[in-house]
């Protein structure tokens, strides 16, 4: 969309972050380096995602103002300029409302000590065996002066943060589980209890990284360069060719399977969006006339909840780095385990009786104050955030579309809006669509490129981008309103 | 127990009178505003003219029904006690039968009226039939008519709005269903008069009002409208829409601006179903991200103004809408910091709006201003699901909270923080509440998440003010001391004798009394303020100490040094002598301070360090008076004392010890401090003076130190002593203790300096007890700087707390005083975790603007509004990112080292403007 087109223009103009970084050294003379023995880390991959070609993305140098400030920002509250900001830059406006969120769960004010939100970002992020995010948190954690012996695992860190293990594992795969007998094991552990304004700094800490672990895996963010897998220290020279070629043009290369699949479905996916506008204008217009029974717009809800669980993709090609982030699992064969499979029967959680805005808001800004005003912001720009364009439309209204996402993503986890006819879900999400949801929400790791590509065709990648906002957000929510209500139950 | 109801339910006829009498008047005032429209509209509207001069006869209709009403009560006394009954499932809303006997309890699955009867509810319809459960009848909110016995509205969490007549002789009492609204419907309101019409507020953003004699509603609103100006809707050629009135004229409204109506509801409709396309006829700005309009919390007619409601937002707007006039409200105004979940006009004082909102506040708001004026705000614990007033009392409401917090509290709006009455049966937050009858403050009803029904008796809610502490006592700054207490409180108090407190401090405080204003006869607290006496010195040694005091940077015997002649340049003896000791004892003993004090008595008084000077010989005099060091006898120390003036009478004492520990530095002392022995003695009394009355040393303490004669000075034996004074302190004023610290420091010095030559860990102890002392005495500063300057020296020996004890006082005494770089450089020389910390956290400098005056938020050297930087170097034209200096007289600045430069080379202005600047 606007960034994308900006992007475009701009895109010869300036180097791009890993040319930036391979220039430099290109500049002081490889050869020489070379003599030295040093060994000079290259950047593997091309830019800050796997899955959106790096010309897309805003190059670094090109950005406006607004961006601007926002790189400096998030420059000056991470020491660096990560690979997650340059890609959800495509939506400044969440990513302000986002780096202040982070900056405020992990640098501000709050009940939990450095060190522990970071490990507690690490445990988050290992139930998704995102290593990205590991890495990242595994420096952070050291630099603020973790111990560097509970990165050994899970059982080396205090008993404190292995009862919170638990939730953890809840949380991540099934949080319509949670109940107010795991608040209270936590809460009454003797010395090793936890209070309850640190137990809602943890579970905000919990969600967040969950939910972020999908953005990672759900838009393919690379590794960054400083980290495990982010870099080669092989010389450059197997295609002889330097990383300035590539800023000059020449990696395109690379990219072309990527296009001349796009190009073979060009006229098929055009029809998509064509479709599914087609969809959304009968919707909206019928939606008056045939009034559907009560009963069946109760059993929409559940042939939707039911039929999130089939959605699932064959095809798990991709191995998944099973590197040391493993060390902090206990039980790896804890997963997503679809809602109201096996016969147990978990009552349907109402939105209408417990909802973020309402009481969800109220217990966090109670417990961590600011907390609950700064996610609050963060999930109504997420929710509201629109261009009113689709694909190559403009001025259309994509307020249904974002709220079938929505609505079908808490669906998934068992979240019914009272007001809301699950049929639309079924006629505005395609089936590669929901399979691309169903595994960025419940298991982010087996997310492909192929999954990426497949659906939406014709939508841009700053579209995409936004989808993924809309389901991080979405899954959030979701968690912490289980995990909340939780806590109510508790607590009364 | 019936006497006495009956002797209230009089006192409530004799209240009502009055009332009843308001309510008479009330429609008259009614058509005289009504009429004020109408005259105004009358030009343009041909049909007005008939609508209002329809409406005394409307009027007249509601006046009778009002008049029913309130001879409901007057018929039958309400009667009742405080009682709950269980319901089967949570209940969302509750509202109550304008006969006072009958409530009705909505909530997601359960849908039923009960009879409140003298003992018990007793169910009496359940309304929740047909054998599947239909999300229809999960109900949000509802509602009973005011008017009507056998009419109810329940608001649906599917969107649909459902009436109800119970008069329908089938099982099935259902009557209208209207599935217009697309999200939940949060809340439903009947008119107060008016039969057929109904108001609902939805999730979705639109307001609808419903005739209930048709099949749809009649008007919607949008919460997206902005403001209107005054009658400028008639200006814009708009057909006013006026559903309402009744039904003649309705009809007789439709038939006559049928087009216009249509096109209004058509549009109104189309905008929202369209995609994009301009909303309004009006031309209503739509911004690209517009059509998200903000879920509506709830809608309120108001009771006193016939077109008049109001409805409140999730972004924390409240809106107020002419009924007539769909297309834009009258008025808007942000109410609450994130949503307003509820609202309720005031049934007495036309034009008082309560809301309550997600930041836990209920504000009342008057509304009849041209700016909606917050009159008063209650501080909640929790955010505020609802809030009603209170009938027949003026100032109260009751509300309850949403989350957390269970209880339902009664408020007396002036007295915002405490509730005047409490009510805790519930064990789940509340959701519902109404006073029983419209006329009777005593009965209150209520529903909640734990599935129970209850009614609260006004006379049974406990009071948080009787189990409230209403003393409260606070020191000021410069030892002002103000206590505020009950009324009855004081006056019993200084009826028998001046307050207690004044015997501790019999010189320095008098007692003023400042009668409080009286509360409106809610509670009265009587404010005493104890001054210091305005010659009882002020605090200004303090400040000037915390300013001039070195504790860093320096060699300890400089900035023992500095700091004694700081001491004693303020007068305070007692502390110079301690830093001076604390030199002679921790500074190597072989050199530095030999040299120094040679140096110093080889000046002489003159000019050098005439402190150091005095206080050698003061100190050492007794030495010198006894040459034959050790054994020296009593009596010789004795005639010394003679010699000193009295403040320093402890010194006896501390003599008597000398006798093992001074060593006589005579050779090199003695000639030059005999020759100044008159100065001495003539500057001492001097520096005692501001101490003088409180030098009554007491008695006790003589014994106990006469026995330290026989043993050697070991540490716990100084120990004692030090804690001596405290005990017999009680009695004595703290302030003459000074001396004895001082003396006991001398009595090390001769130790370390010339006999044992004992390490300074030695002492180690003894400055530990010294700064116990004075932190003990108040003088926290004297502590804490010893403890900086010091540093490691005597770290160890004081436990972590204290340290970070004193350091948190002291640092907290500089930031009252507002000495901020004290406080900071304090705060970066403390070696506690705890408090270096105290920098790093909640620390944030907020710098405006200097150009266009707005907050620099992102970043302190360049403003995001006019994109300049704030702060230029004048030399290096650099930004300046840390302390920036400025002349005052050009205002031309930059780094200060950069300016300190320049201006050591140039008397001008590096900015070249000509000023002659000057750097102090």
């Amino acid at each position: 969309m606007r960034l994308a087109a900006a992007a475009n223009e701009a895109y010869t103009a300036p180097l791009a972050v890993s040319g930036l970084l391979g220039c430099k050294q290109c500049g002081g003379g490889r050869d020489q380096d070379e003599e030295l023995g040093i060994r000079i880390p290259r950047p593997l991959g091309q830019g800050p995602s796997r899955f959106i070609p790096e010309k897309e993305i805003l190059q670094v140098g090109s950005e406006d103002a607004q961006m601007h400030a926002l790189f400096a920002d998030s420059f000056a509250a991470l020491g660096r300029l990560d690979n997650i900001t340059l890609v959800m830059v495509f939506h400044p406006q969440y990513l302000e409302s986002f780096l202040k969120t982070q900056h405020y769960l992990l640098q501000m004010d709050g009940p939990l000590p450095l060190h522990y939100r970071h490990y507690i970002g690490i445990m988050a992020a290992a139930r998704h065996q995102c290593s990205y995010l590991v890495n990242l948190h595994v420096n952070d954690f050291l630099h603020v002066g973790g111990d560097p012996k509970w990165l050994n695992g899970l059982e080396n860190a205090p008993q404190k943060l292995q009862n919170l293990g638990e939730l953890n594992k809840v949380l991540a795969h099934r949080p319509w589980l949670i109940t107010k007998e795991h608040i209270e094991g936590l809460l009454k552990a003797e010395e090793h209890s936890w209070s309850l304004a640190e137990l809602v700094h943890a579970v905000v800490l919990l969600t967040h990284y969950h939910s972020l672990a999908s953005f990672t895996f759900g838009c393919g963010i690379s590794p960054e360069i400083h980290c495990d897998g982010g870099h080669t220290f092989r010389p450059p020279s197997v295609s002889n060719y330097c990383i300035c070629d590539i800023t000059n043009g020449n990696h395109s290369v690379d990219e072309m399977p990527v296009n001349s699949a796009e190009n073979v479905s060009v006229s098929d996916s055009f029809f998509e969006v064509e479709a599914l506008m087609e969809k959304m204008r009968q919707l909206q217009e019928c939606r008056d006339e045939e009034e559907a029974s009560q009963e069946e717009m109760a059993s929409r809800f559940e042939i939707e909840k039911r039929e999130s669980m089939f959605v699932f993709s064959s095809d798990d090609e991709e191995v998944t780095p099973a590197r040391a982030v493993s060390r902090h699992f206990e039980d790896t064969s804890y997963g997503y385990k679809d809602f109201s499979r096996h016969g147990m029967h978990v009552p349907t959680f109402r939105v209408q009786d417990y909802c973020w805005e309402d009481h969800g808001y109220s217990l966090v800004n109670r417990l961590y104050p600011d907390v609950g005003q700064l996610i609050d912001e963060k999930f109504h720009i997420a929710y509201n955030l629109t261009y009113n364009t689709m694909a190559m439309h403009k001025d259309v209204d994509t307020s249904m579309l974002r709220r079938a996402i929505w609505n079908y993503i808490h669906c998934m986890f068992g979240i019914r809006y009272d007001d809301y006819d699950y049929g639309e879900i079924n006629q505005l999400l395609d089936r590669s669509f929901k399979v691309y949801i169903k595994t960025i929400v419940c298991t982010p790791e087996k997310v492909t490129k192929r999954m990426y590509d497949s659906f939406w065709r014709q939508f841009k990648h700053s579209e995409k981008v936004h989808v993924n906002l809309l389901l991080i957000e979405a899954r959030m929510q979701a968690e912490l309103l289980y995990a909340l209500r939780a806590i109510t139950r508790y607590m009364t | 127990m019936g006497k006495t109801r009956t002797t209230s339910a009089e006192g409530r006829e004799r209240q009502r009178l009055p009332a009843r009498r308001f309510r008479t008047t009330s429609p008259a005032a009614l058509r005289a505003d009504s009429v004020d429209g109408g005259s105004l509209l009358a030009p343009l509207l041909g049909l007005t003219d008939r609508a209002f001069s329809d409406c005394p006869d409307l009027a007249d209709g509601a006046m009778e029904k009002m008049s029913r009403v309130t001879t409901a009560l007057g018929g039958s006394v309400l009667t009742g006690r405080t009682m709950h009954c269980h319901l089967d499932a949570p209940a969302n809303a509750i509202s109550v039968c304008r006969d006072a006997a009958q409530v009705v309890v909505a909530g997601r699955s359960i849908f039923k009226i009960y009879a409140i009867e003298e003992e018990q509810f007793v169910e009496k319809l359940n309304l929740r039939v047909g054998r599947k459960p239909s999300l229809n009848l999960s109900c949000a909110d509802v509602v009973w008519h005011q008017m009507d016995e056998n009419l109810l509205a329940t608001a649906a969490t599917n969107g649909v709005v459902v009436t109800w007549n119970l008069g329908r002789p089938s099982r099935n009492k259902q009557d209208q269903l209207f599935t217009e609204h697309k999200r939940t419907v949060n809340k439903v309101c009947f008119h107060p008069t008016e039969a057929h019409v109904l108001l609902s507020g939805s999730q979705d953003g639109f307001m609808k009002c419903f005739d209930l004699r048709r099949k749809d509603s009649v008007s919607t609103f949008s919460g997206e409208a902005t403001e209107a100006g005054p009658w400028e809707w008639a200006m814009a050629g708009w057909v006013p829409v006026l559903p309402v009135l009744s039904c003649h004229i309705l009809r007789l409204h439709h038939s006559f601006a049928h087009g216009p109506t249509q096109d209004a509801e058509s549009t109104a409709n189309g905008s929202r179903e369209s995609w994009g396309c301009p909303l309004y006829p009006l031309g209503l700005c739509s911004g690209p991200q517009a059509g998200q309009s903000e879920s509506v919390r709830d809608v309120q007619f108001s009771i006193r103004d016939y077109f008049t409601f109001a409805s409140t937002f999730e972004n924390g707007n409240v809106q107020l809408w002419d009924i007539r006039r769909p297309d834009r409200c009258e008025r808007m105004f942000t109410a609450h910091n994130g949503p307003v979940f509820c609202c309720d006009w005031h049934p007495e004082d036309r034009g008082w709006l309560a809301t309550g909102g997600r930041d836990k506040m209920v504000k009342v708001w008057d509304v009849t201003t041209h700016r909606a004026k917050e009159m008063h705000c209650v501080q909640t614990i929790a955010s505020v699901a609802r809030v009603k007033w209170r009938p027949e009392c003026r100032h109260h409401l009751a509300t309850c909270s949403m989350m957390v917090d269970h209880n339902i509290y009664v408020w007396d709006v002036r007295r915002p923080f405490v509730p005047a009455a409490m009510f805790e049966e519930h064990r789940d937050v509340t959701t519902g509440i109404a006073w029983r009858h419209p006329h009777d403050p005593s009965f209150l009803l209520s529903g909640s998440k734990d599935s129970s029904l209850c009614q609260h008796l006004f006379r049974d809610a406990s009071q948080p003010v009787e189990r409230a502490n209403p003393e409260g006592l606070c020191y000021g700054l410069f030892g002002d001391l103000a206590f505020a207490a009950k009324e009855s409180l004081v006056a019993a108090e200084s009826g028998r004798k001046p307050y207690a407190g004044d015997r501790r401090h019999p010189i320095f405080f008098k007692r003023k009394l400042d009668p409080a204003e009286p509360f409106a006869g809610l509670a009265s607290s009587a404010l005493s303020v104890f001054e210091t006496e305005p010659g009882g010195g002020g605090m200004r040694w303090f400040v000037d100490t915390a300013e001039r005091y070195a504790l860093a940077g320096r060699p300890l015997a400089e900035l023992c040094d500095h700091n004694a002649k700081v001491a004693r340049e303020l007068g305070r003896n007692q502390v110079a002598q301690t830093w001076t000791m604390l030199r002679i004892i921790y500074c190597s003993p072989g050199l530095v301070p030999t040299a120094n004090l040679n140096h110093s008595v080889g000046k002489g008084g003159s000019c050098g360090l005439p402190l150091m000077n005095s206080f050698n010989l003061k100190d050492m005099a007794p030495g010198l008076g006894s040459e034959t060091r050790l054994d020296r006898s009593k009596g010789d120390a004795r005639s010394d004392t003679v010699l000193l003036d009295s403040s320093a009478t402890l010194i006896t004492n501390e003599d008597n010890e000398e006798t093992e520990g001074s060593d006589v530095p005579a050779d090199y002392l003695l000639g030059d401090v005999e020759g100044e022995e008159d100065e001495l003695y003539l500057l001492d009394p001097e520096h005692a003076h501001p101490e003088d009355p409180e030098c009554v040393l007491p008695q006790e303490a003589f014994p106990l130190r006469h026995e330290i004669v026989d043993t050697p000075p070991g540490p716990e034996h100084l120990q004692d002593k030090a804690d001596s004074p405290h005990v017999s302190g009680s009695e004595a004023d703290v302030a003459s203790l000074a001396p004895v610290d001082s003396s006991f420091s001398l009595l090390s010095v001769s130790h370390a300096l010339y006999d044992s030559r004992l390490p300074p860990d030695f002492f180690g102890v003894l400055v530990r007890d010294m700064l116990h002392f004075y932190a003990e005495q108040g003088d926290v500063q004297m502590a804490v700087s010893v403890l900086i300057v010091l540093g490691e020296r005597v770290r160890k020996d004081i436990d972590e707390q204290t340290q970070e004890h004193w350091y948190t006082s002291y640092i907290d005494l500089l930031q009252r005083f507002r000495l901020w770089n004290v406080s900071n450089e304090v705060v970066k020389l403390s070696t506690s975790r705890a408090v270096s910390c105290l920098n790093q956290a909640s620390t944030t400098l907020h710098v405006n603007c200097s150009h266009c005056k707005r907050p620099m938020s992102s970043r302190g050297w360049v403003c995001d509004r006019c994109h300049r930087c704030a702060s230029m170097c004048a030399v290096c034209h650099h930004v300046v990112k840390g302390l920036f200096v400025w002349c005052q007289g050009c205002s031309h600045g930059g780094h200060l080292q950069h300016i300190m430069k320049w201006l050591e080379g140039s008397s001008h202005c590096p900015a070249g403007c000509g000023h002659l600047c000057e750097y102090s």
